[in-house]
């Protein structure tokens, strides 16, 4: 144990040395392995941006495109619907989207590139589970007496309108989150890419 | 100490005393160039001539941005089996097709250069000798073969750039009667769309693509290996420095 | 007044036994001070352990045991090797890592044991550190064995079919031990499967078992030294042996030097070259396994190739010297050895010489590579000399080590080639050395003329 009493400053100076390089790498050591924890590229591949043809997409009805292996939807509103947002944006946890999740360009009133077409993911923020659509008003689609249209979690019974907007008081903090989608032509929208060139 | 060198000198000598000679083949060394111009000519070609019977189903699409293409340039120019950049090199034809064309499947093709490496060279040289060693053979149901690769099943698909050759065989006499067939040269019979050198350009420039595509980050791999021998040799060298402070205590 | 850190290791001490166990194999074990560069790869296979397992956690979250032919017809488990080397971010790096590491393991591992043998680190009291050590050794055989099955390249089915057929050669039960192995008739997908399980966990789990017993073994009795002295002979009046040093700090910075150096050239192989010339990779290997077409040749990995040329030398005339060679021992135990040596040797060749003329010669092929591994944890008894290390034995022994280790290079380098007479014939005179060395072991170390041994170690 003497030894250790001993310790003089070159020695201090090198064990800090060696300390230092060692230590250095076996972080870079350490890169391949936490790379290989991120998503390869045959994830890239399959989550790369896919296109949804919308033109057989009638007046109030919805399909389901998978993007990344979650459920995307996309929503013809019809005017009647479109109306509905107003009334309720009182009961909205966050009316304007200040919080949740959307580009840029669908940061407004309907939350879309065109008014009609709701682009958004159909995965509840709460605990991720998919939203069931519950889109008759009334009580009749066993919703309550004021219920104008929107969608139901059946998880934990989080209620979003028909822009994926969750009323107040539910258990899902946001919005449901409109992922990145732009339009190639009047009817065919690509999900997952924005980008202005290609 | 001696008596270690010693054996050590004897048994590393051992085997070259147990050597004995086999099969020889011959293979010309294969001018493999990693310059991006050579890479998307091999790609090129690899796409036309290679693709439409082998896959290199590995190799995505868009690794070719390795080689220095856009992803516009695959897609426009080298995407012809798939729909999406980030899918695989497959095959054009189906595997059942193929092999009732050729009797057998043709392999895939990805790794085929690291396959192709045996003790008379690398699979490029071995590569490189293939694909400039067609000549036209009546007796064969494809009216080819090939002195790399006797009887083979695949047609000589670059016949239209090299043009058509025979091959000249001599009769030898291997001392104890026994008759054996032995490899004099080529014969250029019909001249194809290329000179000779520059058939051998395009096919160094697709043996070229083809190596990289056995393993797409081996440019990268030797540089970052120098980084951590560089590293490595530091961390030596200090302690080195650290083993000599704390022994000098030691007497 | 004790300081805050040190309450808390008086907290655990009183519960854990952390301080003393530190001590205990650490700061107050205490080894010779004369280690020489062969005391290097110690720490190294330890180190090389840690890499493969590190590396292999890390390939099992990507790599798919799966023999079932992919949409492009090339088998699941192939293909899934190609993902990790370009489709997995980092993929390729740890994959030479362990493929790399395979071949490391073994190199540092026989350089260990030629350690061993040359200084005479299994003669009492390390019997047990040397026995543990041979079955950590056919371990790593079958590990490096099971995991060569995993690439389903066309080396890893043929090498799995010809070893698991060795089975085979087992009289009355063989054929179907070897069914009963695959899991089919042949090496197939329910192959694959169960060498998969036995590779990633079962064969690990044993191995480090292992790895613990043939440490605290040592560190019971203590480390061997280059001049075979034992230092706990001579100590201070604290009790500590007067040529010892603690482990720490003197041989882990010392190690860590080894450690450095032994990584650039681990990398060197693993950034410039890493199929090791066909030798770490074999190219045929990047063929996927093809069931119905044998390569024109195929070898085993060089690690496997001294005991697979063993096994190749025994034909049915090498069975003749085999049947000598136990006749021989049998005469010698009845006149030198002890009673219970004498009814083993009886009994062993009452079995052996009769049974090489009713059981063919595969079979016995089998019986003498199992041997020439079995044979080493056999060194502590068969050493006789009243000497542990080469330093101060005579020419006798050090000529049997010499030829021994030209033997086993020479069956190694011809495991490789394909079989002709002569190599056969060279082999099996290999064969013949490599057994003689350890048959003849007790007479010529007898015989031998030894130095004198210092008291102390010999140092600077």
């Amino acid at each position: 144990m003497s030894d250790e009493n001993k310790t003089d400053n070159g020695r201090r100076t090198l064990v800090i040395a060696t300390a230092a390089v060692g230590g250095g790498a076996v972080a870079g050591a350490a890169v391949p392995f936490l790379a290989s924890l991120s998503p390869s590229e045959r994830a890239k591949a399959a989550g790369a941006p896919v296109e949804a043809d919308i033109s057989k997409l009638q007046p109030g009805e919805m399909m389901t495109v998978e993007w990344r292996g979650k459920p995307v939807w996309i929503l013809r509103r019809t005017k009647e619907q479109l109306a509905t947002l107003a009334k309720v944006k009182g009961e909205m946890a966050d009316p304007d989207s200040a919080r949740s999740e959307q580009p840029e360009y669908c940061k407004n009133e309907h939350r879309s590139i065109k008014e009609e077409y709701l682009v958004t993911i159909g995965i509840c923020t709460h605990l991720g589970c998919s939203p069931s659509s519950k889109f008759q008003p009334g009580a009749e689609g066993g919703m309550t007496a004021d219920w104008q249209g929107g969608f139901l979690c059946p998880c934990h019974g989080s209620t979003f309108d028909l822009a994926g907007r969750v009323f107040k008081n539910k258990p899902a903090p946001d919005n449901l989150p409109v992922p990145p989608h732009k339009y190639l032509a009047d009817t065919k929208l690509l999900i997952g890419d924005d980008s202005k060139g290609a | 100490m001696k008596f270690l060198r010693a054996v050590a000198l004897v048994a590393l000598a051992s085997p070259l005393v147990a050597n004995a000679a086999g099969a020889e083949l011959h293979l010309d060394k294969a001018p493999v160039s990693f310059e991006n111009k050579s890479l998307q000519n091999g790609a090129k070609l690899f796409v036309n001539y290679c693709l439409n019977c082998h896959g290199a189903s590995f190799l995505r699409y868009n690794r070719l941005k390795d080689i220095g293409l856009t992803e516009d340039q695959i897609r426009d120019n080298l995407m012809f089996t798939a729909d999406k950049v980030g899918e695989q090199m497959k095959v054009a034809i189906r595997a059942d097709e193929a092999k009732a064309w050729f009797g057998a499947t043709p392999p895939d093709l990805t790794v085929i250069a690291r396959a192709r490496a045996s003790e008379f060279g690398s699979g490029a040289d071995w590569l490189y000798t293939y694909l400039r060693s067609f000549y036209r053979d009546e007796k064969r149901p494809t009216g080819w073969n090939n002195t790399v690769f006797a009887n083979v099943g695949m047609p000589h698909v670059l016949w239209e750039l090299q043009g058509e050759q025979v091959a000249r065989f001599a009769e030898k006499d291997d001392g104890s009667g026994n008759k054996t067939k032995h490899f004099e040269g080529f014969e250029v019979v019909k001249a194809g769309k290329m000179e000779k050198a520059e058939y051998d350009q395009n096919v160094a420039d697709l043996v070229s693509f083809i190596v990289w595509m056995g393993e797409p980050a081996q440019q990268t791999r030797k540089q970052i290996g120098v980084v951590v021998i560089a590293v490595l040799s530091l961390l030596a060298l200090v302690a080195f420095a650290l083993k000599k402070a704390y022994w000098k205590d030691v007497h | 007044m004790t300081s805050k850190p040190q309450a808390l290791l008086n907290w655990i001490d009183e519960r854990f036994p952390l301080t003393s166990t530190y001590k205990a194999h650490l700061a107050e074990y205490y080894a010779p001070k004369n280690f020489n560069f062969w005391y290097f790869f110690g720490s190294l296979a330890l180190l090389v352990l840690v890499i493969q397992i590190v590396t292999g956690i890390f390939l099992v979250m990507h790599y798919k045991p799966d023999a079932s032919l992919n949409a492009a017809g090339v088998p699941v488990a192939f293909a899934s090797v190609e993902y990790i080397m370009r489709d997995v971010p980092g993929g390729w790096i740890i994959r030479y890592m362990h493929s790399t590491g395979a071949s490391a393991f073994f190199v540092v591992v026989y350089l260990h044991m030629f350690r061993g043998l040359l200084y005479g680190s299994y003669r009492k009291p390390r019997e047990l550190v040397w026995v543990f050590g041979t079955l950590i050794f056919l371990c790593l055989m079958a590990e490096a064995f099971m995991g060569y099955l995993l690439p389903w390249g066309q080396m890893s089915f043929w090498g799995a079919q010809v070893i698991v057929n060795l089975f085979a050669a087992i009289p009355v039960i063989g054929p179907d031990l070897s069914v009963f192995i695959r899991g089919d008739y042949v090496v197939s997908d329910a192959t694959l499967n169960r060498f998969f399980a036995f590779h990633v966990i079962a064969v690990p789990l044993v191995l480090l078992g292992l790895v613990v017993a043939h440490l605290v073994a040592l560190h019971e009795v203590g480390s061997n030294n280059p001049d075979g002295v034992e230092i706990k002979k001579k100590k201070d009046a604290k009790g500590v042996p007067l040529d010892g040093i603690p482990f720490h700090p003197y041989y882990t910075v010392k190690d860590i030097f080894g450690v450095a150096v032994f990584l650039i050239v681990f990398s060197a192989i693993l950034f410039f070259a890493p199929e090791g010339g066909g030798y770490f990779l074999e190219f045929n290997n990047f063929i996927p396994a093809d069931p119905l077409k044998t390569p024109p040749h195929i070898a085993p990995v060089w690690y496997f190739t001294p005991f697979y040329s063993i096994l190749r030398a025994v034909t049915s005339d090498f069975l003749i010297i085999m049947q000598a060679g136990v006749a021989a021992i049998w005469v010698w135990s009845l006149m030198r050895a002890p009673f219970i040596g004498k009814a083993i040797a009886t009994a062993a060749a009452v079995v052996l010489i009769p049974g090489m003329f009713f059981i063919d010669a595969k079979f016995w092929g089998v019986v003498m590579m199992g041997a020439g591994v079995v044979v080493l944890g056999f060194l502590p008894w068969l050493d006789q000399s009243p000497v542990l290390s080469i330093r101060y034995k005579g020419a006798l022994t050090k000529t049997a080590i010499a030829i021994f280790v030209v033997a086993f290079v020479i069956l190694g380098y011809l495991g490789v080639l394909p079989p002709t007479p002569m190599r056969n014939l060279t082999a099996q005179i290999c064969t013949v050395i490599y057994f003689a060395f350890f048959a003849l072991m007790p007479i010529y170390t007898k015989l031998d003329k030894t130095k004198p041994v210092p008291e102390r170690v010999t140092w600077k």
